[in-house]
């Protein structure tokens, strides 16, 4: 196939203004990162007067960014695995079972993902409040509460995902698993997936990354100990000064893991779309 | 097969125990030898309210054996972080709250009255300063809180730009706006006026001032009146400095911090500031010496518009209450006396600086300052109080943010005239109808 | 919200692979329900119950009086939609004007979104060099955290010290002044730049996915009956297209419908033509304390996002059914 000029002179242009368009935010992120207070108060420089790397020493101190790291990693973290354990049990049971219920089941959790995150929100915060006080087990102010929701927001799309993963897994496995004596249980952990891995890398990814960036739960049902990074990163603009340096340093630090983990995994994400999503 | 089934469900019952390990964290112990107390944000950072107070908290400990846990939350969250408290329950035992909030935060029926039996505990009502009591909750019923610190508004000046140009501070609203006019010159990014024009609060309080000066009532029987006549010309008054006069920069339509309004007037970007009596510390971090600036009453028109009140201030501060859920009622009571005593307050508002809310703390010579005198005799006889009703929470947020966007259109260069502020604060004030 | 939305597509068709001794056996016929329970519970406990008890609180008066015991509020009826709906009075008008703001943003940037991707996908097909760099790079937005993304956005929007301006008016002269980006009509292209630049590159992932699931010897097959670039695109690409399509328009629409965090950290309290829907309810309730309000605008948000899509699947089923 050979392609016309018109056609190569578009990809040129299309892909150089996508690639400014995409770069500039984040070249201003990294350089604004690694200037002097003064420079970032001022007129915007697209060169920093000197380079320095205080914003990244002197974010720590400013707001207890530490803290809102070890609060952010253990939320999202067990939120992550959380959603991908139910998400594989119950991608199992829809993908290989037809049981009364299951489509209405489906739609249901699906449909889910469309309510507006205002109409549950202080719902929510008053049925965990009446919790604690009736059981006490505390889960407003506490990274329990927080874990409970994240994991939600993340199960519909991931059993979705998951689920039409495991159909694209010949049947015939389970058979051969079964002549073998193997149970169902059995069958999921040892036949399914290891098959179906990358799919449960995807919905990983998918789970922390939804917990890692979420803003509106995170600001109501935190408290000081507990606050996370995406609460926390507010803080910086709460001082004498703004401090724009030490924002974006902080901002490229919290970014880093996930995007990093994001594009080394991303083939996963890719694949796992390839063959839950974009079949059918 | 039936184990199978059992293997599932153990699975999920290891998953429960599994997030009830992660969520560990949060929730405290409650004993008669803990308090847990939020502070508002009173010095220029979180951090040093922290140092300041921390010690203080120490010497209470020292004194009656209650550890304080103390945190101390930013103007931004601070009256969410009160709601979630009222209806969750779980909250410090003792917090402080703007004290425009009080008859509204009195409503909620969360906070512990101070009747006369209470108020004897924290030293009685003789102690504070009578016209920082006004604000402590509606009238008629026992306050809902107590005085913690005062504050009030005052026309701050650039003293070498004033006598350069051959002025002295204004007297009346006309001349401040002339020598604003004489001040501004946009080509040396020189500007009569710095506002904080992002904020609803200084909307609020401004628009509240100045429609006081016009003769406005904001309430009458319970019914709002944000759009009379009175307060269309209170709200212009203030917005005109930007829109007709232009004697503001655009650019402050942005501005949302005070430290963007301090590094203006400390670097002589602006020759006058309308800001509350914490400015001189921030202005020295700006490297703006105390002489370099003075203070004077902000100016009312003259003469005055007919129903007039020569108001220069709200009757601004800090409250301290105790929430009805505490534990420690009596610890709440002697932190409150603790922090209200008159060494503590000397302590607290030199290093943190707002002004003392009792008499014989102004003793001390740290407070016979001129800039501290003007304050105090504005606080005593140009200061009025918000009014005091359940709904003034929403005054704050329905015509601060009226005003906030009339600043943001004059800035964008959209007309503000008249009849846009009147239809607005008519908005506002179906709004507040429909809404109580 | 940063969450993805997802189209409650329907459950997948099965292979005819299920058993049929399976169901004469009672007690295996326990365990997929014993597997879908603790989704089941989870999504009970976040999403069903606190969407009632929302629905619930909309019918009471839940002002300041009543925050401390909201089981005390008295019940009003419909008064909370009446005020939300009676298009007389200043909360409706508001309403309607950030409803309508928002399907303008959601349209451009749906639109947008899904362009963009497309040219990227289609036009990173071919391997070259350099390939692999763009692909990774196009994918970063996606990647970072909406908050410290936005953050960044909003520290180049500003005024005097940004580098919008910085680059618009300093080096390119394209605009005169300084223009305000955060405030006042720009505030609207300001919504629509950013959410754009954080999702058109899941419009690229998903297409990316579904381009590699159309088998090469289809274009072949035009190329060799003299088909050009433009034909390819258009009699093969795009029909194949059609189902990730489907559900990809969904998920960007509802994600950016219901968008809060955007919006929230740009402007935290956004102007008016940048009013997002999601914002303006919640400034509705806490900013005026009546929380029963708030939950009436958001029932109605929900009442219109599930005609909107069950309308829009219902339509997809009867086109691929006529087809």
């Amino acid at each position: 196939m050979r392609e016309s000029s018109a056609v190569r002179w578009a990809r040129r242009v299309v892909l150089t203004l996508l690639t400014v368009f995409t770069v500039l935010p984040l070249y201003v992120m990294v350089v604004s990162s690694v200037k002097p207070l003064r420079d970032v108060q001022g007129a915007f420089h697209w060169i920093p007067t000197h380079v320095t790397v205080r914003p990244f020493v002197d974010m720590w101190h400013t707001v207890p960014l530490g803290r809102y790291f070890i609060n952010s990693l253990v939320v999202s973290g067990c939120a992550t695995v959380c959603s991908v354990i139910i998400a594989i049990f119950t991608g199992y049971a829809v993908s290989r079972y037809r049981f009364a219920g299951r489509g209405t089941f489906m739609t249901a959790v699906l449909s889910t993902q469309m309510f507006p995150g205002i109409l549950f929100l202080l719902p929510l915060f008053l049925i965990f409040v009446n919790i604690d006080r009736y059981t006490g087990i505390t889960l407003y102010g506490s990274r329990l509460g927080l874990i409970i929701t994240y994991l939600t927001f993340a199960l519909p799309f991931s059993i979705w995902l998951i689920a039409g993963y495991f159909d694209t897994i010949p049947r015939e496995l389970d058979e051969a698993a079964r002549v073998d004596g193997a149970g169902p249980m059995r069958t999921l952990f040892r036949v399914i997936l290891p098959v179906a891995a990358p799919g449960v890398v995807a919905v990983a990814i998918y789970a922390f990354m939804t917990a890692w960036g979420e803003v509106l739960f995170a600001s109501v049902l935190t408290d000081h100990a507990t606050r996370t990074l995406a609460v926390g990163l507010r803080e910086y603009s709460n001082q004498g000064q703004v401090y724009w340096n030490e924002v974006m340093a902080a901002s490229l630090v919290i970014s880093l893991p996930v995007v990093v983990g994001f594009l080394a995994l991303q083939r996963f994400l890719v694949h796992g779309l390839t063959a839950g999503a974009v079949k059918s | 097969m039936k184990a199978r089934g059992i293997a599932a469900l153990a699975a999920s019952v290891t998953l429960a125990a599994g997030l009830s390990a992660c969520g560990s964290g949060g929730g405290d112990d409650s004993s008669p030898k803990s308090l847990t107390y939020w502070a508002s944000n009173q010095g220029r950072s979180i951090q040093q309210d922290q140092q300041v107070l921390g010690p203080e908290l120490k010497k209470f400990e020292a004194k009656t054996g209650i550890k304080v846990k103390l945190e101390v939350i930013g103007w931004p969250d601070l009256l969410n972080r009160i709601l979630a408290a009222t209806s969750s329950g779980q909250g410090p035992d003792v917090v402080n709250v703007g004290n425009t909030w009080s008859a509204s935060l009195q409503a909620t029926g969360a906070f512990q009255p101070f009747d006369d039996a209470t108020i004897a505990k924290v030293g009685g009502k003789a102690k504070f300063i009578p016209s920082t009591l006004t604000s402590t909750g509606a009238a008629g019923k026992p306050p809902a809180f107590v005085p913690l610190y005062g504050l009030a508004y005052g026309l701050f000046y650039n003293k070498k730009l004033f006598a350069d140009a051959g002025l002295k501070p204004p007297q009346s609203w006309q001349e401040l706006v002339a020598d604003a006019k004489k001040l501004t010159d946009p080509a040396k990014k020189q500007y009569g006026v710095v506002m904080e024009g992002a904020s609803y609060t200084e909307g609020a309080h401004f628009a509240f001032m100045f429609g006081r000066q016009n003769g406005a009532n904001l309430f009458q029987g319970g019914q709002p009146g944000f759009d009379s006549p009175q307060m269309v010309a209170g709200v212009k008054q203030y917005v005109d400095l930007m829109a007709g006069q232009k004697v503001v920069n655009p650019s402050n339509a942005e501005y949302l911090n005070d430290a963007d309004m301090l590094k203006d007037f400390a670097a002589g970007k602006a020759a006058m500031m309308m800001i509350q009596s914490y400015a001189p510390k921030g202005l020295a971090e700006n490297g703006m010496k105390a002489g370099e600036f003075g203070v004077v009453p902000i100016p009312a028109p003259d003469p005055l518009p007919p129903g007039g009140h020569k108001v220069s201030s709200h009757v601004a501060g800090i409250n301290i209450g105790v929430f009805k859920n505490t534990k420690n009622k009596d610890g709440a009571l002697k932190l409150i006396d603790f922090l209200t005593s008159p060494d503590e307050q000397k302590i607290l508002d030199t290093q943190l600086g707002p002004l003392p809310v009792v008499q014989q703390a102004y003793n001390d010579p740290k407070f016979q300052t001129p800039e501290i005198k003007t304050f105090r005799d504005i606080l005593a006889n140009a200061s009025e109080t918000l009014p005091m009703i359940p709904q003034e929470a929403q005054f704050e947020t329905l015509v601060g943010n009226t005003v906030k966007q009339l600043i943001a259109d004059a800035a964008a260069g959209r007309p503000v005239d008249d009849q846009t502020i009147q239809s607005r604060l008519a908005a506002a004030n179906k709004k507040m109808q429909s809404g109580g | 919200m940063s969450r993805t939305v997802t189209a409650p597509g329907e459950a997948p068709s099965r292979a005819p692979g299920a058993p049929a001794h399976r169901v004469r056996r009672p007690r295996r016929a326990l365990l997929p329900y014993l597997l879908v329970l603790p989704a089941l519970i989870a999504e009970l406990a976040i999403h069903v119950i606190p969407m009632l008890v929302g629905a619930w609180m909309s019918l009471l008066h839940l002002t300041q009086f009543f925050i401390r015991n909201w089981t005390a509020a008295p019940y009003g009826g419909l008064t909370n939609y009446r005020v939300a709906v009676d298009t007389n009075g200043p909360v409706a008008k508001d309403l309607i004007h950030s409803f309508l703001i928002t399907v303008a943003v959601t349209v451009l940037v749906v639109a947008l979104s899904w362009m963009f991707g497309l040219a990227a996908a289609v036009f990173l097909e071919k391997p070259f060099r350099g390939r692999g760099v763009l692909r990774t790079l196009f994918l970063v937005p996606y990647a970072l955290p909406v908050f410290t993304a936005v953050i960044t956005w909003r520290f180049m929007f500003q005024r005097d010290n940004g580098m919008v301006n910085a680059l618009l008016s300093d080096e390119l002269h394209l605009a005169h002044g300084h223009p305000f980006w955060l405030l006042g009509g720009n505030s609207f292209v300001a919504i629509v730049v950013v959410n754009v630049w954080r999702l058109w590159p899941f419009a690229f992932l998903t297409l990316m996915a579904g381009l590699q699931s159309i088998p090469g010897d289809l274009y072949e097959a035009a190329a060799i009956d003299g088909a050009g670039f433009a034909r390819r695109l258009r009699s093969v690409t795009l029909p194949l297209l059609r189902p990730v399509n489907r559900v990809l328009l969904l998920v960007l629409f509802l994600w950016t419908f219901n968008d809060f965090n955007t919006a929230y950290v740009l402007f935290e309290q956004p102007p008016a033509d940048a009013d997002m829907i999601s914002i303006h309810i919640y400034n509705a309730s806490f900013l005026t304390w009546n929380f029963g309000l708030g939950s009436a605008m958001s029932v109605l948000l929900l009442a219109f996002l599930l005609v909107v899509t069950l309308g829009y699947l219902g339509a997809g089923r009867l086109r691929s059914r006529h087809a």
